[in-house]
């Protein structure tokens, strides 16, 4: 009878927490050892290659994969634990989290065995970095306006093209990209759309850092010239890469990277605040907990639905569309916050500083990762609208 | 909580379907449909669905109790079932057995307070106590210098001044002028007011969620029906727009309520996780009952803010319920007081410590 969508109670097994005490030990240690602040937000472009070798020596890069690959075959929900803490903590995770999170998955599904052999034991062990090349220059949001072409030659195929908003194209070390291999039919322009493993390091790419508004470089124009891509590397069906992509998407969209990124700025304003808050300092804190609160449930509840192997696409959509409106909005309510801590709070410098950083980020997050105008179409898909 | 595999709810909706059809309900302006309603509820045994079988009751789990809620929710019935649960809940809490009839809970506000004087005589001014016109018994949770009692009170024995809430249900003030109590006992350890207020949350949470599934039903099957400039409003981006918003806030409000009642129904205590989870509920229910419903009306343009058609019956309800058992405003002061005196440090393992 009805067109709600249901998020069931999941809580997290007993294992998870177990393993959440390691995780947070392990945090512990590397910022006692120095290798990042915790409160400081990811201000400058953390490389730290050596922690993303630490963090894969603990079995914690490629969790679900199979054994054969490096995986230790665990579940969705001790990943999300992983995921989580050091979300937190604010540790530096650029440099394996889109290998993680996104494109091991692709490569798991679609890739030719010599390749996963080759590749995934690596992301496992923290020693490589991808980049994800969808967006192109006049197609961002809209995937299959792309037009970087992919012409086919002698064992493989010949690029030429712009992707833009590359995050660390820069540091990485492969991307996976699609590419029109073919021109859209009038019946699918969906058509003709091919994803690769591309290698980046190589002669024909060129990598032009982009200055964001944070201050920071962290994604990239990257410019193909008749650069080679071998047939092999073709993940999955040529000219069917609209078919694949959708899935992908699901991953990307409902972990607590989704809701977490502002979240330093509520831990500080809390510590600012002291133990005896005035009313409306309580009440604010309190409705942004209970917001937090709501959208974690909703969160672990769609890692609970990948772990039974559901694709649940509209309810992943739903937790980013809320999730990335809130950490945009909570500098805001945390700033007006701020104007009522008392001038001696011992962290207010601390506070400040995160919130001018976050302030500056807020307004990326409802686009990375599918802007909130197409989540919610695909929301209003999955309610019949269309 | 699914709708199918629960039999107490599958009984309950078909109740509610048969005899408790929302445009049925509006058209009828006497309120002649209540009587056979609240017949078939209790024939099911519903009313006391947390009442175990010695105390009178049908002895249903909590877990079950609470979706029966989110059921009546979905249809806004206007009878005082969730009141008459929370009180028999209540009642059974110190072994005492509930009566046959309606019920409601004293006090319904944390703010309020009743006592129990030294000659076993109960005092004290409640408001906003939702049917208490039409409650034979109230179940009473009061204060007295040996602790926390539980009393089973004639609604006869009280002064009642009769109200409304914003929802057009009966939201009155009760007095209590050294009533004797027909039954009374002392509360369980860790039974207080803030217990019951969290439980009368949940319940109210559900409620409104429910409320808000219904809303989002609604709407948009009216723009799947409605025609404007020479094109179903379904086909508006604007519109689908609105409803995607609407169906994140419904979805945010059932599962911050389905976990708050899934918390509280394999809980040992009640203690600060369980607190989180049942003053979230009631904090992130409340707010989307106010988006969610401004987008429902939106969506139905002025049709939609008539007496005659049947939103109001979820809009309304589920903006009053808002009020019942601590606002919104209230639970966050609280939750924000708590979360400051644990620390900062603490915030995070709160927030997952499930």
């Amino acid at each position: 009878m009805t067109a709600a969508l249901r998020f069931d109670p999941i809580r997290l097994p007993e294992k998870c927490e177990q393993l959440r005490k390691e995780v947070r030990a392990f945090l512990a240690e590397e910022i006692a050892a120095g290798t990042f602040d915790p409160h400081k937000p990811n201000r400058e472009d953390t490389d730290a290659p050596e922690f993303s070798r630490r963090v894969g020596a603990k079995g914690w890069l490629g969790m679900t994969w199979p054994k054969k690959y490096g995986g230790p075959e665990r579940s969705f929900l001790e990943r999300y634990v992983v995921t989580e803490e050091m979300r937190v903590a604010n540790a530096p995770t650029r440099r394996f989290f889109v290998a993680d999170r996104q494109s091991g998955p692709v490569l798991l599904k679609y890739a030719p065995e010599h390749i996963k052999m080759e590749i995934l034991p690596r992301i496992c062990r923290g020693e490589i970095c991808f980049a994800i090349g969808m967006s192109e220059p006049n197609s961002g949001s809209d995937l299959f306006a792309a037009k970087t072409r992919a012409t086919k030659t002698d064992g493989g195929y010949l690029i030429n093209g712009t992707k833009i908003w590359t995050s660390s194209a820069h540091i990485a070390d492969y991307m996976i990209a699609i590419f029109r291999t073919s021109p859209p039919t009038k019946e699918n322009r969906r058509h003709g759309l091919t994803q690769f493993l591309v290698k980046m390091k190589q002669p024909g790419i060129k990598v032009n850092p982009i200055g964001q508004i944070t201050g920071q470089y962290e994604f990239n124009e990257v410019v193909f010239t008749d650069f080679f891509v071998p047939d092999d590397h073709v993940l999955g069906e040529v000219d069917g890469a609209w078919k694949q992509a959708t899935s992908e998407l699901a991953y990307e969209r409902s972990g607590p990277e989704r809701f977490l990124e502002t979240y330093y700025v509520l831990t500080e304003l809390v510590r600012a605040v002291g133990p005896n808050p005035d009313t409306r300092s309580a009440e604010g804190i309190g409705r942004l907990v209970a917001q937090l609160h709501t959208m974690r449930r909703m969160s672990v509840s769609v890692a609970g639905m990948l772990e039974a192997g559901k694709e649940p696409v509209v309810e992943a959509s739903i937790v980013k569309d809320i999730g990335t409106v809130w950490e945009q909005q909570l500098p805001h309510r945390v700033r007006d916050l701020a104007a009522f801590v008392e001038e001696t709070a011992t962290n207010r410098e601390t506070l400040e500083r995160q919130l001018d950083f976050a302030i500056k980020t807020a307004p990326k997050l409802t686009i990375q990762g599918g802007t909130t105008e197409v989540l919610r179409g695909i929301i209003a898909r999955g309610l019949g609208l269309r | 909580m699914a709708e199918s595999d629960n039999i107490v709810v599958e009984t309950a909706e078909k109740i509610f379907a048969d005899l408790a059809d929302p445009q049925t309900i509006n058209n009828d302006k006497k309120g002649a449909w209540q009587a056979p309603l609240w017949q078939a509820l209790s024939e099911a045994g519903l009313p006391l669905s947390w009442v175990p079988d010695d105390l009178g009751g049908s002895g249903a789990s909590l877990a079950d109790g609470f979706a029966l809620l989110n059921a009546a929710g979905r249809f806004a019935v206007a009878v005082p079932l969730a009141e008459t649960m929370l009180a028999g809940w209540l009642l059974a809490q110190a072994k005492i057995a509930s009566p046959e009839g309606e019920m409601t809970v004293l006090p319904a506000s944390p703010k309020d307070r009743i006592t129990l004087d030294a000659d076993g005589l109960l005092s004290g001014r409640t408001r906003g106590v939702p049917f208490a016109k039409t409650a034979k018994h109230f179940a009473v949770l009061a204060r007295g210098k040996d602790g926390v009692s539980v009393a089973l009170v004639d609604a006869a024995k009280a002064r009642i001044e009769a109200g409304l809430n914003v929802g057009y249900d009966h939201s009155d003030t009760v007095t209590l002028d050294k009533v004797q109590p027909v039954a009374l006992k002392a509360a369980p350890k860790g039974l207080d007011q803030t217990t019951m207020m969290l439980m009368g949350g949940v319940a109210r949470s559900l409620q409104i969620a429910g409320a808000l599934e219904s809303m989002l039903d609604i709407s948009v099957r009216y723009s799947n029906e409605r025609v404007a400039f020479e094109k179903k409003i379904s086909k508006f981006q604007a519109v689908q727009h609105n409803l995607a918003r609407l169906a994140g806030e419904s979805a945010a409000a059932l599962a911050a309520a389905t976990s708050a009642a899934d918390a509280i129904a394999s809980a040992r205590a009640f203690d600060d996780e369980v607190y989180l989870e049942a003053a979230s509920a009631k904090i992130r229910c409340a707010e989307a009952a106010e988006k969610g419903g401004a987008i429902a009306h939106q969506v139905h343009g002025a049709i939609g803010f008539t007496m005659e058609h049947i939103l109001h019956r979820y809009s309304l309800r589920a903006l009053a319920w808002r009020d019942d058992f601590g606002s919104e405003s209230h639970w966050a002061v609280e939750l924000g007081k708590l979360v400051a005196n644990r620390g900062a440090d603490e915030l995070w393992p709160l927030v997952a410590s499930r």
